[in-house]
């Protein structure tokens, strides 16, 4: 299995859907490179099992490595573990259900997808490779189309929203750039994420450079206080935007936070594990009790968002075993779960147009399949059994409690108390579009289109697969959180 | 009445260099302004002389730059006329306030 | 012995038929959903009366074993902590899945009737299924957190049924309510999981139970010893896990969402809301009875209570509500406060376990005539399509099943013998008797109540004047699909009926102390004839009391409520419980703590962002004025630096 393929298959369809002419041939092969994509990742994920199954120990597998810039050292190192084939996977459902649901796209058509594709890119690059510099290289590349995307195709303040989103994942970029480079400096010049593993950096140094690369990722994946990018850039970014920054680009935070962070630093992350803690604490219950007073379906699954990467967090900090692989579990579920909820509300704003919660009502007479997904994705984020939520909340939970103190339980107890609150806004928000009278003027209302039904069928195949079967998962993870766990256990 | 030494004319040059500055600071009149820069560098052009001829008396180091700064000075001041007719003709005013909207 | 293929197939049935409604009922099976549901489930029951019948006659092996027949492990946290999916077979889940799939078995069967019609019909009976299956994983359970599972499931199945009628404002408050407050409780059963997972290092009911409460092993002495706030490690665990039982099982001060829940189809009720899914608190307790009786006894006595409490309030609330599905609702609440607390006053093992088994069988026989209770309830609203009892009157002449079906559910619940209820209430004091004097009392008191406010409402139902609603021949109505009907609803809805009366009737002759005991070992139960006297008699002077004030229109109830004013109203208003939530709620939870978090997101998290922002933007608004374009300003900037520069040389760097 070559992983240049994984990047290679995003980027030529980019530049077909540039030189294609016009919006019927964007769409198509959008779609074809999509279903290629996903094929891929699926094979991939086989062939990984295949060579684990076969004995394969390896830390990574389908190594390669060339030479990019030898003078300084920068390589183009490419290798997937158990971690990145969940992320790769998720990103190319996210990415075929974002080519679907944005099938009406009237504006720049063109443009539009080639953005979103550029998008995928730059994630898929950014989970294959192992060289820092790379890995920062895709970060940013990113970050751009998420700024034209909201910029050009969104709504409401949406200027301020793309400034704000892309100024702050910058402040983000800045400081991730400067904690790699004092790693290249502080381990004789090497950005290898695996020759840097094997380095002994030194605490003090360790305790300098976490901070920076931790609220750089944080950034990204919507570490309090340093969210307020989710809620604006969300509400105003069109539907494949939102569902591709919460679906994909907050969990390269998460993933950075992890891979990077956590892994070559562990000293400073036993060092800040406890601030983390408290402030993932503090987004979770509170980005729960913020969704509570919201009234836009958007801004309500922004700040369920919040709410929902602070278990993430919070898994990563406990610093446990079981605990972190909740915290993958969660950026996988939280993922798909995320896509499809802003899907959904896209489909639904297409049809009312309006967000706000309080003008709809009844839906479900007109939309039956519709309202059923929002039921399923409303559940799956209260953590319903079955689906995929549920999984890694609870995987958090008993990891977290395996730390006996009482700190750590107190944050558990806060953020296991999140439940209730989650339970609180998400029925309220089904209970007020799906359910009650039907207003007279959305009875005309049409159900999903083939497009729309695809793009949910298949982000709710994801989230059952995880939620009925979460041993899969459990499997491809458990590996990589292990070798995680010895470099923090220092051996 | 003796010889003037070195600190009278280094006195000299540098009430030459100054009022240039005052006229440079002051003047509103682009060719003002650039008579005031020829003061500034005559006054450095005495500055070299003076020095060469008082502190290093057998050199021409100091004779030398003063002929390279006078043909510089020249072809500045043919530059610059230049700009000022240049602004003159779109301006039909040569008051270096019309010169801010070089900045954009 | 069944295999375990066979009884994984009694909660799977229900789940192919939820899958296979859900996916395609309402394009392939819009009129057949009914049929299909019911047949799937008619083969579950099958076999789960097969697997009892088993269970219990094969006598060659040790007769109350736990079996494990199935295990698979479905989430692996760590080395020995694990959620498996299993089946656990032990005296009281054999009795479980008969009682769910019986009375599964009857809703569906009696829906086919009262849905008829209805345009989410195949919806339905998808939900239906769910529900089962979910209630059919959770009885048969063989780890603590499959338990939990199944438990979260069972909670959102219920949702989705008192949410059925969808468009009802009401019916959707009702369901969230239920969600809401059941999820509170449920985050006490998940903390106490997790704080009985981390003493114990296993979730496997069977180890869990093993090593809590035998007295050497070493878990349950750091258990025991580890203390928070003064209370053990183990009691914390086991209240918090109580706390998620208290609130399915609508226990006080958690009971707010089941009068609510009675939105929902009257079937439903009758399937979740009386017979199965509120007694999950129960059927949990007596799950973990062991840990609770033999480590914990504090706690127990504290169950006990909770359950005593919620029997009384209940059954004084009953007495003054109007809506006759209410009142069943809080007769539910108050005969499962009497199950809890025979699990509370109980011992473990022998005769002073009579508790444990009279619990277990008063759920079962309560099982049988709550739901005929809610079923003969169902048919009589069908018929005069209001749930006031004040519409209702003199309907004896025009359902005559239903009303004798539902004299038989009055008199059994009521304790009259020789029927059911009888049996297990004598069972109940007994226990309360011999262990816990003022809950006896509390007992007793409660269950001349129960019989009173019953034939209140059977009189009321029954007999009384006819108002006019009850008086008319021929209704279409809504509520039952817009089906024009007379009389009773049809065969599917009395074949129900009739055999849940007949199951009210004599279930209380099954010796059931013989299967079912806390320790296992068969418990043999004397009737104390002079024992029995004391609640019979109550219970009789309830009833005359009842049928002296409401047999016949007359002006006597409203002037005993006029003499209790004060307290008629505040057990008409519920004591008030709901209000005090609602303040809690909307008031702080809400205004104290939502708006503020909102607020200080937009305004100070934000507000930073912002302030950055406009900072950046202001200071380089600034420095901009800087670059005027003055060439004359750029001299000065440049002759004073110079001169700063050349006084620093000077001065400062000699």
């Amino acid at each position: 299995m070559n992983l240049l393929l994984i990047i290679l298959i995003p980027l030529l369809t980019a530049v077909a859907v540039l030189l294609s002419r016009n919006k019927q041939q964007v769409k198509w092969i959008s779609f074809a490179g999509a279903i290629a994509q996903l094929t891929l990742s699926l094979v991939l994920f086989f062939a990984f099992r295949n060579e684990r199954a076969a004995g394969n120990t390896a830390q990574m597998l389908f190594e390669q490595n060339h030479p990019l810039f030898p003078a300084w050292n920068i390589n183009f190192h490419l290798g997937v573990d158990g971690i990145s084939v969940a992320m790769i996977l998720l990103t190319s459902f996210v990415l075929i259900a974002g080519v679907l649901v944005s099938w009406n796209i009237e504006k720049m058509t063109k443009e539009f997808y080639f953005l979103l594709i550029l998008l995928a890119l730059g994630a898929f690059g950014f989970f294959i490779s192992l060289d820092l510099f790379v890995l920062f290289f895709f970060l940013e590349i990113s970050v751009i189309p998420k700024y034209l995307l909201i910029g050009i195709w969104g709504s409401g303040k949406k200027e301020y929203s793309a400034n704000k989103l892309a100024l702050m994942l910058m402040g983000g970029s800045a400081l991730i750039l400067v904690g790699i480079l004092g790693l290249y400096f502080s381990s004789g010049r090497s950005f290898d994420l695996l020759q840097l593993s094997k380095l002994n950096i030194s605490t003090s140094t360790q305790h300098v450079i976490f901070p920076l690369l931790f609220v750089g990722f944080g950034v990204f994946t919507a570490l309090f206080p340093f969210h307020t990018w989710v809620p604006d850039g969300h509400s105003s970014a069109p539907t494949a935007g939102s569902m591709f920054l919460a679906g994909i680009s907050m969990k390269l935070g998460g993933y950075g936070c992890l891979r990077v962070a956590t892994y070559l630093l562990p000293e400073g992350a036993k060092e800040y594990a406890s601030i983390i803690i408290v402030l993932s604490a503090i987004a979770i219950l509170y980005g729960a009790f913020a969704t509570m007073m919201q009234k836009d379906l958007k801004y309500i699954n922004a700040y369920s968002s919040v709410s929902h990467v602070g278990f993430s967090l919070l898994g990563i900090a406990m610093l446990t075993q079981t605990a972190m692989t909740g915290a993958v579990m969660q950026m996988v579920s939280h993922g798909v779960m995320t896509a499809l909820f802003f899907a959904v509300i896209g489909m639904i704003y297409d049809r009312t147009h309006t967000r706000m919660v309080g003008d709809m009502g009844g839906l479900m007479k007109v939309m039956p399949f519709i309202t059923t997904v929002l039921f399923i994705v409303g559940l799956c984020s209260l953590g319903l059994p079955g689906l995929s939520g549920f999984v890694a909340e609870m995987t958090v939970f008993v990891g977290s409690w395996e730390n006996a103190d009482a700190f750590h339980r107190i944050a558990t107890i806060a953020a296991a108390a999140s439940i209730v609150v989650t339970a609180v806004y998400i029925l309220r928000a089904i209970g007020q579009t799906a359910m009650g009278p039907i207003k007279a003027e959305y009875l005309q209302l049409k159900d999903a289109t083939w497009n729309e039904r695809l793009a949910a069928i298949i982000l709710v195949a994801g989230i059952v697969a995880i939620g009925v079967a979460p041993f899969w998962l459990n499997d491809l993870l458990k590996p990589a959180i292990e070798v995680i766990m010895s470099k923090i256990a220092g051996k | 009445m003796t010889e003037p030494g070195l600190y009278q004319i280094l006195f000299i040059s540098a009430a030459l260099f100054f009022i240039g500055v005052y006229g440079f600071l002051t003047r509103r009149n682009l060719i003002t302004m650039l008579m005031s820069v020829e003061l500034i560098l005559n006054s450095v052009n005495l500055n070299f002389i003076a020095f060469n001829k008082y502190l290093w008396p057998g050199r021409m180091d100091g004779l030398f730059f003063a002929v390279f700064i006078v043909a510089i000075a020249a072809a500045e001041a043919a530059v610059a006329i230049a700009i000022i007719i240049n602004l003159y003709r779109s301006h039909k005013s040569i008051d270096v306030k019309n010169a801010e909207e070089l900045k954009y | 012995m069944p295999n375990a293929t066979t009884i994984a197939l009694i909660p799977l049935l229900p789940l192919a038929g939820f899958l296979l409604l859900g996916l395609f009922g309402r394009t392939a099976f819009k009129n057949s959903a009914g049929i299909i549901g019911t047949l799937l489930l008619l083969a579950s029951t099958v076999l789960a009366v097969y697997t009892a019948y088993d269970y219990f006659t094969n006598s060659s092996v040790d007769f109350y074993r736990r079996e494990v027949p199935l295990q698979l492990t479905w989430l692996r946290f760590s080395e020995n902590l694990s959620i498996d999916m299993g089946i656990l077979l032990d005296p009281i889940s054999v009795m479980m899945i008969v009682v769910v799939t019986f009375v599964s078995l009857m809703v569906h069967i009696y829906s086919l009737g009262y849905m008829k019609g209805e345009e989410r019909y195949p919806t339905y009976y998808a939900f239906l299924s769910l529900f089962t299956f979910s209630m059919l994983g959770l009885v048969l359970s063989s780890n603590l957190f499959q338990m939990y599972i199944f438990w979260e499931l069972v909670g959102v199945s219920s949702f989705l049924l008192i949410g059925f009628y969808y468009n009802k404002p009401s019916a959707v408050s009702a369901a969230k309510k239920a969600f809401i407050v059941t999820r509170f409780a449920d985050l006490g059963f998940l903390i106490g999981i997790l704080v009985l997972s981390f003493y114990s290092g296993t979730l496997d009911f069977n180890t869990l139970i093993a090593r809590l409460t035998s007295p050497e092993s070493s878990e349950l002495k750091t258990a025991v010893t580890s203390s928070f706030l003064g209370i053990s490690g183990l009691s914390w665990a086991l209240v918090l896990i109580f706390i998620g039982g208290a609130g399915k099982s609508a226990m006080f001060p958690l009971h707010i969402w089941l009068p609510d829940a009675m939105e929902g189809p009257t079937p439903v009720s009758a399937l979740i809301h009386a017979a199965t899914m509120v007694v999950a608190g129960v059927y949990l307790v007596a799950r973990l009875f062991p840990i609770f009786a033999i480590s914990a006894p504090a706690v127990l006595e504290f169950v006990g209570w909770i359950g005593a409490i919620s029997a009384i309030i209940a059954a004084i609330i009953a007495c003054t509500q109007t809506d006759i599905k209410r009142v069943l609702a809080y007769s539910t609440m108050s005969q499962i406060g009497f199950m809890m607390f025979a699990l509370g006053v109980s011992k473990y093992g022998g005769e002073e376990g009579l508790g444990y088994t009279a619990s277990m069988f008063h759920l079962f026989t309560h099982a049988m005539f709550k739901a005929l209770l809610f079923l003969g309830a169902g048919a009589v609203i069908h018929y005069v399509h209001s749930n006031e009892i004040k519409d209702m009157g003199g309907l004896r002449k025009k359902l005559p099943i239903t009303h004798i079906t539902f004299l038989i559910a009055c008199l059994a619940i009521a304790g009259v013998p020789p029927f059911a209820g009888f049996f297990s209430k004598e069972e109940i004091l007994l226990a309360a008797y011999e262990n816990n004097t003022p809950i006896y009392w509390i007992a007793l008191i409660t269950s001349g109540l129960t019989a009173f406010y019953m034939f209140r409402l059977y009189f009321g139902i029954f007999w009384s004047k006819p108002s006019h609603l009850s008086q008319m021949p021929i209704h279409s109505g809504e509520r039952a699909g817009g089906e024009v009907h007379k009389g009773e609803g049809g065969f599917a809805m009395m074949l129900p009926l009739i055999l849940l009366a007949i199951g009210a009737a004599a279930a209380g002759f099954i010796p059931f102390g013989k299967y079912v005991s806390s320790d296992g070992t068969p418990l043999e139960t004397k009737f104390h004839l002079v024992f029995s006297v004391a609640p019979v008699v109550l219970g009789l002077t309830g009833i005359f009391t009842a049928m002296w004030l409401y047999k016949k229109q007359n002006t006597r109830p409203d002037k005993l409520a006029a003499s209790l004013n004060g307290f008629y109203k505040t057990a008409y208003n519920k004591f008030y419980i709901d209000e005090v939530y609602l303040f809690i709620t909307k008031k702080i939870l809400f205004n104290l703590v939502g708006k503020p978090a909102a607020w200080f997101d937009k305004n100070v998290v934000d507000g930073l962002i912002n302030f950055t922002g406009n900072t950046t933007q202001i200071l380089s608004g600034k420095i901009k004025k800087i670059q005027s374009g003055k060439v004359q300003q750029y001299a000065i900037y440049f002759l004073a630096g110079v001169i700063g520069l050349a006084l620093l040389f000077i001065y400062v760097w000699k």
